[in-house]
């Protein structure tokens, strides 16, 4: 490692050699801690094994392409980890002397891990979408690909504020998870200008989520638990834990659309997604996977990517200077989402497009039009700089 | 001998003829066909089937081959420029976008999206002559003119990789700004002009030394248009060396450059996510397709100016004249 960028500089001196023979190796890897939790509402909605691994593998096979004509080898390592385990496993990583770790856990489990990495190591969150580790609790040695909760609320609210849908029925979940999402969306809707005109919350109390002809129940439930709110154009469902939320479009006492966790649902990344040549992207997926690219994989490719692009770019494969590279302005990414994607240097978090999608196309795409900022409408998306209370990044 | 004589054939017609009329082939991405307009009157004269996502476009030096990468049936189609009646196909690869005809017609090289491969393909036995693997997601092609480089723009590699056309062998490869999407050679082979897409740049890389090398990046700035939608993708340079024009897809402009400084001197209004670009023989009108707007704009070279726009089919998206 140490001779490491003396070779890359030899190298870029020679400005693009043909063919080198490789140089060096840029070893990542892939932590994916994975929370016990019940069957999903929906059988389509059950998590594969390879779960984001997929995605890094494809990021990291484009890396070793592009690394072919660079002189770079990359390899991936991945490994699956319950919450207990989390904090050996990464050890164990750390101690393999792998630097570049990518990790795709819940934001309490991140937030361990960071503490316990040092400032040699580098964090990719493929995962949380914690508001807490993009603001008073970030870390200096975490970067975000995953979009945070402020981010897909204000790609939703911001849609709906088009479609002139302003009055809305906030449903919650009781789970905390779903506090804080519900948090986010009453934030977005101030900072829009839409109106919540009532909030209900619906309790989660156990039992089974699947049960034989358990829509009987649902068609009857549903409409009586949504009756009687006040005038509203649009459902907002907040419901990360995912107890309630697919069963409320079509069974709401009023026809009113669904937006949230359920209906039109605000993603970094959806299988039917075709523009901007995402369309061999989501093929090449298919072919390495052979199935249908998840938020996650997209997530863990786009930390791969980052990866690739800090150390083609910069010549140099360690840590500190691939966080550098990744967070100065000279950095910048194509990930099929129409525009290049930065870094905001004040909080690790990456900017991107929120597609909304109704599970069958993309319906529409956040930033939405006549949004404007002063930097990049990017940055009407989540919390921006003179909000935040981010201070490890210098900010 | 032969190669160059194919060459100078067109412009010494030309001069013998400016006044001539051409047909300008247009494919329309979206409904499936292919638009014909006359270059002197630009009125609408065919539309017809050409397969399914018909998007790159080129024609035979003679004229006498129309050839569409048709991208949902993963076949390049062969048409008669005269009948609009299909000849054949040629074997592409799956999901062809752009390809770049041989000057002397022969063979075409096609880049194929999902296998990482520019595939060199024999126009007339029609066969795949060799696979060459380059980066990830090859979009653009373009032939050098002395036909002994081929350039690949990869999209997610972000490079051009320069193929030396005897051996198929990757020679150089030249690091450019995010997604490169389109390739194009000045007359004189001296230099080489890279757009790339989400980076907002275009790559001005120098031949004349014994190794390529960037020279400059050109950026662009309009006012009151965001700088994320200066998005450049075609790239036409003038054979007499003076200027180039980029189209800057989503910010319907097309930049005017001066090719002897690589300054930008102005920009066009044109339709909406301006695509790819056509001169007419004589260069005298450059042909811009509007994929949102679902016409062509037709730019008067001299004056560098807008003359008109002529509504074409549902988003088009590549254009060739035919040669005089």
């Amino acid at each position: 490692m140490p001779n490491l960028s003396l070779v890359l500089a030899a190298f870029c001196m020679a400005m693009l050699v043909s063919l080198p023979s490789r140089a060096a190796e840029v070893r990542t890897a892939i932590l994916r801690v994975d929370r016990v939790a019940g069957p999903p509402i929906s059988r389509l909605d059950a998590p594969p094994a390879d779960l984001g691994f997929a995605g890094g593998m494809l990021g990291n096979e484009d890396n070793r392409t592009t690394g072919a004509f660079t002189g770079m080898g990359y390899t991936l390592k991945t490994e699956a980890v319950s919450p207990e385990n989390a904090a050996a496993a990464f050890d164990a990583l750390k101690a393999e002397g792998f630097g570049l770790i990518t990790v795709i856990a819940e934001g309490d489990i991140l937030k361990a891990l960071s503490d316990r990495a040092g400032p040699d190591v580098l964090l990719l969150n493929a995962g949380a979408r914690d508001e807490a580790l993009r603001d008073a609790d970030c870390r200096a040695n975490v970067l975000h690909v995953a979009p945070s909760r402020s981010m897909l609320a204000d790609s939703v609210v911001q849609f709906l504020m088009w479609k002139k849908w302003s009055r809305i029925l906030l449903i919650h979940g009781s789970h905390p998870q779903d506090g804080l999402l519900a948090e986010s969306y009453r934030k977005s809707a101030t900072k829009f200008g839409a109106t919540i005109v009532e909030e209900r919350e619906f309790v989660d109390t156990g039992g089974a989520r699947r049960t034989d002809t358990g829509h009987v129940m649902v068609q009857k439930q549903i409409p009586v638990f949504t009756q009687d709110a006040e005038d509203y154009d649009v459902i907002i469902a907040a419901d990360e834990a995912g107890v309630f939320a697919p069963y409320l479009p079509y069974h709401s006492w009023e026809a009113r659309p669904v937006a949230g966790s359920s209906g039109l649902r605000p993603v970094s990344w959806h299988a039917a997604h075709e523009a901007w040549g995402a369309t061999q992207f989501q093929r090449r997926f298919e072919k390495l996977s052979g199935r249908n690219m998840r938020e996650e994989d997209y997530q863990a490719w786009l930390a791969m990517r980052v990866i690739g692009e800090a150390v083609t770019q910069s010549g140099k494969a360690d840590p500190v200077s691939v966080r550098a590279y990744a967070l100065s302005a000279d950095f910048e990414l194509a990930a099929f989402k129409g525009q290049k994607l930065t870094f905001r240097a004040w909080n690790g978090q990456l900017r991107q497009p929120i597609l909304l999608t109704d599970g069958r196309v993309t319906v529409s795409i956040s930033p939405q039009d006549g949004y404007l900022h002063q930097h990049s409408p990017l940055d009407t998306l989540g919390t921006d700089a003179p909000e935040t209370a981010c201070q490890a990044f210098g900010g | 001998m032969l190669r160059s004589a194919l060459v100078l054939l067109p412009a010494v017609l030309m001069f013998a003829d400016p006044a001539a009329a051409n047909k300008v082939f247009v494919t329309n991405e979206r409904s499936n066909n292919v638009t014909v307009l006359d270059s002197e009157s630009w009125e609408v004269i065919a539309t017809f089937p050409a397969g399914n996502r018909p998007r790159g476009i080129t024609i035979s030096p003679d004229g006498k081959e129309l050839y569409v990468c048709a991208s949902d049936d993963d076949t390049v189609r062969v048409f008669d420029p005269e009948t609009y009646k299909e000849l054949h196909t040629l074997p592409s690869g799956p999901d062809p976008e752009l390809f770049a005809l041989d000057p002397s017609g022969n063979p075409l090289y096609v880049a194929n999206e999902d296998d990482n491969l520019v595939t060199v393909v024999d126009v007339k036995t029609r066969q795949v002559l060799a696979e060459v693997p380059v980066g990830v997601e090859p979009e653009g092609v373009a032939v050098s003119p002395d036909a002994k480089t081929i350039i690949n723009t990869s999209e997610t590699t972000n490079m051009a990789h320069f193929i030396d056309a005897s051996t198929y062998q990757i020679v150089h490869n030249v690091r450019v700004d995010q997604r490169p999407r389109y390739a194009e050679f000045t007359a004189d082979g001296k230099k080489l002009y890279v757009s790339s897409e989400i980076g907002g740049t275009v790559s001005v890389i120098d031949l004349t030394a014994p190794e390529p090398a960037i020279a400059k990046k050109i950026g662009f700035a309009v006012p009151g248009i965001l700088p994320e939608w200066l998005q450049p993708v075609g790239v036409k340079a003038t054979r007499d060396g003076s200027r180039v024009f980029v189209a800057l897809g989503p910010a319907n402009r097309v930049a005017v450059i001066d090719a002897a400084t690589d300054e930008v001197l102005d920009y066009l209004l044109v339709g909406q996510r301006v695509w790819q670009m056509a001169f007419t023989p004589g260069e005298e009108f450059l042909i811009t397709t509007n994929g949102n707007s679902n016409d062509v704009s037709i730019v008067d070279v001299k004056e560098e100016t807008v003359i008109r726009s002529v509504q074409v089919g549902e988003q088009p998206w590549g254009v060739v004249v035919a040669p005089n």
